[in-house]
């Protein structure tokens, strides 16, 4: 059985030294060992941005495409071979700006694709722009006079587009990071990471301190029950979606796959392709 | 007795004409007719004037007719929108409901039947459309069991109440109009046909019927017109093969999905036309740099922007060409028959695989839902051809190293792999990479993989890259054309060769990269060359001065009113010529 060193290359990342990164990509490797996969039945489709050359870093199948589409490919490779075990990843501007869109259609379309989310508030490849996490009065080089566009909330997003699993961490906590990605992986469905993973060169305001600051982490309330959609609502509501651990969990409601008529329960990627003579004549009788 | 007659139905959208179209035709297909449709229709569902047009002949025919012989109308307007292309001695069957008029100046007979009253008598207006069609079908002399045979099936499942009312509107329509004319119109009494029943479809499902034989499982797409039966079409069918069809967010969703499902190993297609194919054009990109299959049907339609969306254009032609930023090896055919777009899907598959490119199958709207005869399809010359896709267990490989997905071959292509397979792990990046898939900004990398992958558009050339339809030595003019028009140069050349004029025509079908050296000798040959398109710049003809040269020889002959050409229009100019 793999081991999580199976799942490491020898690419070094070109990550700034620091970078909350490294650690969605260690936890991602220990998740994946964690769950018993080896590397050839993972995929890892990423977006573009610093985060975006994630699924290069990773000894597995990747395929690294173009800006705010990871999800569309991701769940192009799931529809494919179910068989395998599908992570999209990307930035915040990735998921939540050119992308948004795709992001809120894969929630509702719940194919079982686990989507990682470095979110680090701010555009750092194209060297410090606003991003659609950025806080209300937060200065970039876009913004020099402050954001004045209202903080996206992807968590309160995912729960009113249907999503089936929520969870938000943060990089410094790797534990709690590899666990929800194991059960994101192992969820039937959709289900949404976010993680707070600081860029160290452009964000001077919410920095590996600031957040230590400022999050809550669910465990503190052991009542809290992640299977109430309403409760999970309020949760994000109160704490400004400054929350980390599983969030919300639909264990009912079944993914794509299962759900659509016909669809083949193997990888359709190993089916035969030749339409027998039969098959043919019946859909030519159509036609007369 | 005659060998050929164009009829026609016209009024409001939702009124019915669609279905009663179809009826008529099915019932004529049975009997063995070739038939040849054209809709004239609105971006609208209901109201706005309609009409559906059916040429039924003896022998073979690919093309809408010049005039019109019976004009079915539930509106005054229908008749005054239409009346001027019936031939002298036509026919007007029209709801007296209305007092319908014949313009001034047009020698047509009118039979004023009471189309609403009947309908009404028999419970209700809606039966009108059957009303009417068993009028103009018993002008025609043919036999009412088989039209009722159609009308059983549209209707069967309402159950057989519905269809005995139907049956009954059929009758009620014939008889009156028979009791009217004093009998069906002998000189529109149609030859027999064969009584061999042809295939009958629109561009659109003869695509959708050649992507299943060709393996395809998924399609990702997002609905538009004239696009949209594709993906109705594999809805209904592709659950059956374990596939199914997902109707995405946005076209970039599509092809995005459809990039994924390639990469990992199942054929699968998005469809669109050209509001969509624009949005497309950064993921062509990504296909093409990445060496991941891919196959797209533009359906064009007039543009731009949201253009005419429900008529005939050939403008997408450049955009497909060089919409994507960068270089990229691309495949663009038009298949110019309906037969064509079924193997051309077939083939289209087998070329994305064999080379690793995107393929894009163009087709104009006339030839998407133009709904005609089609010569029987034959799955036994369907074969599927993955290219260098590597199926046999690999080697383990050498720590830190990955399968060289992009290996420098001879040709260009690289074995491919798909997810899943052990020790088959590389990358794949739309950043310039090496041969492991790892990007790399080396100035030689770069030059050899953007050889490597360029190279590959060499050798490309899809079956009847150039169709010649006629090549006669003793011609001057040569008609160059694509897509749909075929059939109307080649009735324009008919009539032209009955004066004893002779002209050449070929096809091009392999819009890129462009087959110069196949087209070469017709322009050598030629003393005149004429290169029809329906778009306002000659984008086929400026294809032809890049790629050939003879530019002196090359002129336009240019529609783009929405409206496809007709034969008459393509004889006229060619004796011009002459």
């Amino acid at each position: 059985m793999a081991t999580f060193k199976e799942f490491r290359n020898n690419i070094k990342p070109n990550w700034c030294p620091g970078c909350g990164d490294f650690s969605v990509q260690a936890a991602i490797q220990r998740a994946a060992a964690n769950v018993g996969l080896e590397p050839e039945q993972l995929a890892v489709i990423s977006g573009i941005g610093c985060s975006g050359r994630i699924s290069g870093y990773i000894n597995a199948y990747g395929l690294h495409g173009i800006h705010g589409r990871a999800l569309p490919i991701a769940q192009g490779v799931k529809l494919a071979n179910r068989e395998l075990t599908v992570i999209a990843s990307g930035g915040d501007g990735d998921g939540f700006a050119i992308g948004m869109g795709h992001t809120v259609h894969a929630i509702r379309r719940n194919l079982d694709v686990t989507y990682i989310v470095m979110d680090n508030q701010i555009y750092g490849l194209t060297k410090g722009q606003t991003s659609p996490r950025s806080a209300e009065g937060f200065k970039t080089k876009s913004t020099p006079e402050g954001s004045i566009e209202s903080t996206l909330s992807p968590l309160e997003i995912a729960l009113s587009a249907g999503a089936t699993f929520v969870a938000q961490s943060f990089s410094s906590d790797l534990k709690q990071l590899t666990a929800l990605i194991e059960e994101g992986i192992k969820h039937k469905g959709f289900s949404l990471i976010n993680v707070f993973s600081p860029c160290v060169t452009f964000n001077k305001v919410n920095t590996y301190d600031w957040f230590k600051e400022n999050i809550v982490n669910l465990e503190q309330f052991p009542e809290y029950d992640p299977s109430n959609r309403v409760a999970a609502m309020n949760k994000i509501m109160e704490t400004h979606g400054m929350l980390t651990g599983l969030i919300y969990q639909d264990k009912v409601r079944k993914s794509y796959e299962d759900l659509a008529v016909g669809f083949k329960e193997q990888g359709l990627a190993n089916q035969k392709l030749d339409l027998s003579r039969e098959d043919f004549d019946k859909l030519l009788a159509e036609f007369k | 007795m005659i060998s050929q007659l164009s009829w026609k139905i016209g009024g409001q959208q939702g009124e019915g004409v669609e279905s009663t179209d179809r009826i008529f035709s099915t019932a004529l297909n049975r009997l063995g007719y070739y038939l040849y449709g054209y809709r004239h229709f609105s971006s609208r569902i209901k109201g706005g004037h309609t009409n559906n047009k059916i040429r039924i002949s003896t022998n073979p025919i690919r093309a809408i007719s010049d005039d019109l012989d019976i004009l079915v109308a539930f509106d005054q307007e229908t008749i005054d929108l239409n009346a001027g292309e019936l031939r002298p001695g036509g026919v007007v069957v029209a709801d007296a409901k209305f007092s319908p008029v014949i313009p001034e100046g047009i020698q047509a007979r009118l039979f004023a039947v009471p189309i609403t009253a009947i309908a009404e008598e028999l419970g209700t207006s809606l039966m009108k459309n059957m009303v009417a069609s068993g009028a103009s079908w018993a002008l025609l002399g043919l036999p009412l069991e088989v039209f009722n045979k159609a009308v059983e099936e549209e209707f069967g499942r309402k159950g057989p109440a519905i269809v005995e009312k139907n049956v009954e509107a059929v009758k009620r329509g014939a008889e009156f109009v028979l009791e009217q004319a004093g009998g069906p119109l002998e000189e529109f009494k149609l030859e027999p046909a064969d009584g061999t029943q042809k295939l009958f479809m629109i561009g659109n499902e003869a695509m959708g019927l050649g992507a299943i034989a060709a393996g395809c499982r998924l399609m990702s797409a997002y609905p538009i017109t004239p696009a949209s039966e594709i993906m109705e079409y594999l809805i209904k069918k592709l659950p059956k093969f374990g596939g199914t069809v997902v109707q995405t967010e946005d076209e970039i969703a599509a092809v995005t999905m459809a990039i994924g499902a390639n990469y990992a190993g199942v054929r699968t297609m998005t469809a669109s036309a050209g509001p969509g194919l624009s949005l497309m054009m950064e993921a062509i990109g990504l296909s093409g740099m990445t060496e991941t299959p891919l196959v797209i049907v533009d359906t064009q339609r007039g543009g731009p922007s949201t253009g005419l969306p429900t008529k005939q254009e050939q403008s997408d032609i450049n955009a497909l060409i060089y919409g994507t930023h960068g270089e990229i090896p691309k495949v663009v055919v038009a298949p110019s028959t309906i037969e064509e777009c079924f193997y051309d899907m077939v083939e289209g598959f087998n070329v994305a695989e064999e080379y690793q490119v995107p393929v894009i199958i163009a087709t104009d709207l006339q030839l998407s839902l133009g709904k005609q005869s089609c010569e029987p399809l034959d799955i036994e010359s369907v074969r599927i051809n993955r290219g260098k896709l590597v199926t046999e267990e690999l080697p383990q490989l050498e720590e830190h190293r990955m399968f060289k997905r992009y290996e420098f071959t001879e040709d260009g292509v690289s074995p491919r792999v798909l997810p899943g397979m052990k020790n088959g792990i590389h990358h794949v990046t739309g950043v310039e990479h090496d041969q492991e898939g790892r990007p790399s900004e080396s100035s030689i990398n770069r030059q050899k993989m953007m050889d490597k992958r360029m190279q590959k558009m060499d050798s490309i050339r899809v079956k009847d890259a150039v169709k010649v339809n006629a090549v006669d030595p003793s011609a001057e003019v040569l008609i160059v054309a694509m897509g749909s028009t075929g059939g109307t140069i080649e009735e324009a050349r008919a009539r032209l060769s009955k004066d004893g004029i002779a002209i050449n025509h070929i096809t091009v079908r392999q819009m890129h990269p462009f087959p110069s050296e196949l087209i070469e000798p017709h322009l050598k040959a030629a003393k005149t060359v004429v290169v029809l398109e329906n778009n306002a710049t000659g984008q086929l003809a400026n294809l032809i001065k890049q790629n050939v040269g003879y530019h002196d020889k090359i002129r336009n002959f240019l529609k783009y009113d929405g409206t496809p050409f007709l034969p008459s229009e393509v004889y006229k100019a060619c004796k011009e010529l002459n």
